[in-house]
């Protein structure tokens, strides 16, 4: 490793971590009380290519104690120094993986990841998905956390609606997009629209 | 107190809550195991309650802490001066101004908003505990969805008292999947249950964080012929004549004389500025 | 006239400044110091250091004099300021073969490579009130000889040579460790001897005895028993060897048991393991009779339906600080919830007293 992405290993942390977790908590626990509403979520500056949204899910929610599998297209090794740095996380495959961050092909198949067991559903991956915006929803959303319906956009509505039915199994989505998440988690019924 | 981290406990400790805490939004009613930590404070005095909302607080938060839906009683005085000091959040007792509420053993009367988050201190998270004490037992009995022993101990109860005798802690069904304990608040309070603030509930001896999502339908267990109803004493407030609020019996004197008043005790302050007057509301305000 | 109490933060105050003041009592008298209480109440300290999983005398000194002498609540101080603690790295295992003993016994041997210590025991001492200790009669010194220089072998090795005795198996697993892993069941045994070492010594010793009186019962020897200090050592990547970083106090415990075996494994002894901070002989003896009994799955024993064999039962009831916290929040106000039953049980009076009634006037028209 040269001088600069040492550098950039060191850089993008939490400037005061009690406080930029807590906030940076509180936008991720919102997004995952309240499908598909987009909440605002910043703090971290991740190593080029990964949006401060995943990067500030990551270092509020990673450390020695949780798997984080990268994909494909975003594993590299000025991110695995920043992620290993900043949290501590080990780097694991998809099929151990508590936390998984990539695009959604890359992060595919959806089986791969653990879905929790009958006693246990909490034992399952909870994805971070990096997608392009929030702006064109392609699916209804409602169940828990949603009064009516709402509306997002998903990669692929069928694939989620398909986790819903492993109810109460299954795996969370958090999708990210710059300094925006938006939360899918198994509880949400999901109607693609025509 | 500069030698301990913002709200007390350490960040790693906080994610492993923080993680716990989402597991439990995205599967509502199921109670995540959690690597609860000794907290300056007894077991069973809220430590569960006090570690969720040491995860959960920001410096913005105002924060609120109510035991029996008073502010003033000795526990939630300890608990909300513990936060003062280690998180050096605001604190209010008025309902609407509060941005996260501790509580034990009530739901305010106030409806609370999307801004609000509602902390529960849970003793036993199990719904099943006191029908089946072995944990390996009722984890099974959530997995396979098995209730029936639920339904045969309320059935016994009707067939003999001629009613439910269950009248806090009344068990709830989440999403119409995990069968919950809504912690041992009077069953008054259940309907209040369907709300749009964030419910989460904190056990610290029994390791257990679950959380219901707002806007989650959380129904009250009962029979078609033996529906539940959300009881309260008879009488209207006698500090400031709600008949809509939970009450607490007071013994006025030897004779055995009662009163009747709010157990919310922020809910019957905010009625009686408003002008509400109930039959002793007067000589209260002398 | 009603006034709903307040003032809850004054009477906190008004309390804490009380029980200062009880615990300083008499201040003609002389104050303790924490190095008189570490010196002198070391038992104490050492049960402090072990149910409190921290190994500090000193630290345990100040908690046994700020809980004025209830050890549950200094175990307590000591459990919520060690979970504040950083964890830098984790030591080797220690080795207790290489333990420099106070005390070193063996029930199952007369004699033995490294001898019987008696050491510094309460055992043949008469229970006779010293009267003399309480004029502060200064000890006579005892007599002293050179330390030993050969190991101090366990006993249970020598069984070990004859294959007389079950093996432990080598593991390089890591132990689990129930203050950062919520308890799950079935627990293994590294988290069953964890939660033992921790768990109230009144409690792990009831849970013993019960075993000794029947309640499945696994005839148990006090193979050895040795108390004394080991090097506590950690590894440092920086230098890539371990080096000392401190010693510790233990008493560790193995028992023998019987065993009957089966059709795969001829009769052998199977073994009970006790591991205790400081000099905490009762209490060691008494845990590793209750991982005794608490192996009997592994062991291909019936489950004789004892509470010493239950491990949900044991583990879910040991710590003195979930069960005395637990057990002393009923003192917290609960009139909300007994308002509820209040009215419910008046309601289901007035119901059943209606029947009645309706009975009554039923039978009285016809």
């Amino acid at each position: 490793m040269n001088q600069m992405t040492d550098n950039a290993v060191y850089a993008g942390g939490f400037s005061n971590p009690p406080v930029a977790s807590a906030h940076a908590f509180r936008a991720a626990m919102n997004a995952m009380a309240r499908p598909g509403m987009v909440q605002e979520i910043t703090g971290a500056t991740p190593p080029e290519g990964i949006s401060l949204a995943a990067g500030s899910l990551l270092l509020t929610l990673c450390d020695p104690e949780t798997g984080v599998f990268l994909a494909p297209d975003v594993d590299s090794d000025a991110l695995r120094g920043w992620l290993t740095f900043h949290t501590g996380a080990p780097i694991v495959a998809a099929e151990e993986a508590d936390f998984a961050l990539g695009g959604w092909d890359a992060l595919m198949p959806l089986d791969r990841f653990p879905i929790g067991t009958a006693e246990y559903p909490d034992r399952s991956t909870t994805l971070i998905v990096e997608v392009a915006g929030f702006d064109a929803p392609n699916a209804t959303l409602s169940g828990p956390g949603i009064k009516d319906t709402a509306q997002i956009a998903l990669p692929d509505p069928a694939a989620c609606a398909g986790n819903a039915m492993l109810y109460p199994l299954g795996v969370d989505f958090f999708f990210t997009s710059g300094t925006q998440v938006a939360a899918l988690p198994r509880s949400t019924q999901i109607r693609a629209e025509a | 107190m500069s030698d301990y981290n913002f709200a007390y406990l350490d960040e790693q400790t906080k994610r492993m809550i923080r993680r716990a805490i989402l597991k439990g939004l995205a599967v509502p009613g199921y109670q995540v195991p959690f690597a609860s930590r000794e907290m300056p404070m007894p077991y069973g005095w809220g430590t569960g309650g006090v570690q969720v909302s040491a995860a959960t607080l920001t410096p913005e938060d105002t924060f609120k802490v109510i035991d029996q839906g008073a502010d003033d009683t000795t526990n939630a005085v300890s608990i909300r001066k513990f936060f003062e000091r280690t998180a050096g959040v605001a604190t209010t007792e008025e309902t609407e101004k509060a941005s996260v509420i501790q509580t034990r053993h009530r739901i305010p009367e106030a409806e609370l908003t999307e801004d609000q988050i509602l902390v529960y201190q849970v003793p036993i998270p199990e719904p099943l505990r006191f029908l089946e004490p072995r944990e390996t037992e009722t984890r099974k009995m959530h997995a396979l969805q098995e209730y029936g022993l639920m339904h045969v101990k309320l059935y016994e109860d009707i067939s003999q008292h001629g009613a439910i005798a269950t009248s806090y802690a009344y068990p709830v069904k989440v999403s119409d999947r995990y069968v919950m304990d809504p912690s041992p608040i009077p069953k008054f309070d259940n309907p209040k249950m369907e709300m749009a603030a964030i419910q989460l509930f904190g056990a610290g001896r029994e390791q257990r964080i679950y959380a219901v999502p707002p806007y989650t339908s959380v129904v009250s267990l009962d029979f078609e012929d033996y529906p539940f109803e959300a009881s309260k004493a008879d009488h209207p407030c006698d500090l400031c004549a709600a008949e809509d609020s939970y009450l607490d019996e007071v013994i006025l004197d030897d004779a055995g004389n009662r009163m009747f008043v709010c157990s919310d005790t922020d809910y019957c302050r905010s009625r009686r500025e408003a002008g509400h007057v109930g039959r002793l509301g007067e000589e209260a305000a002398a | 006239m009603y006034v709903a109490v307040k003032g809850g933060e004054r009477a906190i105050d008004n309390a804490h400044a009380w029980l200062a003041e009880e615990r300083r009592g008499d201040t003609s008298v002389a104050e303790l110091s924490l190095v008189q209480i570490r010196e002198q109440l070391a038992l104490a300290v050492n049960r402090v250091m072990a149910e409190g999983s921290l190994f500090d005398p000193d630290l345990a000194a100040l908690a046994i004099k700020q809980s004025r002498g209830d050890l549950i609540e200094a175990i307590f101080l000591i459990r919520a300021y060690r979970t504040t603690l950083p964890r830098f790295g984790y030591t080797l295992p220690v080795d207790t073969g290489a333990m420099a003993c106070d005390r070193r016994i063996s029930a199952t041997f007369k004699d033995a490579p490294g001898g019987q210590v008696l050491g510094p025991t309460f055992d043949y001492t008469h229970r006779l009130l010293d009267f003399k200790l309480a004029a502060e009669g200064e000890a006579a010194e005892a007599p002293t000889s050179a330390p030993r220089t050969e190991p101090t072998p366990h006993i249970t090795e020598f069984l070990q040579g004859e294959d007389i005795i079950e093996r432990e198996p080598m593991s390089e697993a890591q132990p689990g460790d129930l203050t950062r892993e919520p308890m799950a069941f079935p627990a293994d045994r590294s988290v069953r001897l964890q939660s033992l070492t921790r768990g109230d010594e009144g409690f792990i010793l009831g849970m013993a005895y019960s075993t000794q009186r029947g309640y499945a019962r696994n005839h148990a020897f006090v193979g050895e028993l040795r108390i004394g200090t080991v090097a506590v050592e950690m590894e440092i990547p920086e230098l890539g060897f371990a080096i000392k970083i401190g010693e510790v106090e233990l008493t560790e415990c193995e028992t023998v048991n019987q065993f009957k075996g089966s059709k795969t494994v001829p009769p052998q002894f199977t073994r009970g393991y006790g591991l205790v901070f400081g000099q905490s002989e009762r209490k060691s003896i008494a845990m590793a009779l209750v991982d005794r009994a608490l192996r009997w799955k592994e062991l291909g024993e019936d489950n004789l339906g004892a509470a010493a064999q239950d491990e949900e039962f044991v583990l879910s009831h040991s710590d003195n600080i979930q069960a005395t916290g637990f057990l002393e929040h009923i003192k917290l106000p609960h009139y909300v919830d007994f308002q509820s039953e209040l009215e419910l049980v008046r309601k289901l009076r007035r119901e059943a007293a209606e029947a009645v009634e309706q009975m009554a006037a039923k039978e009285a028209a016809e």
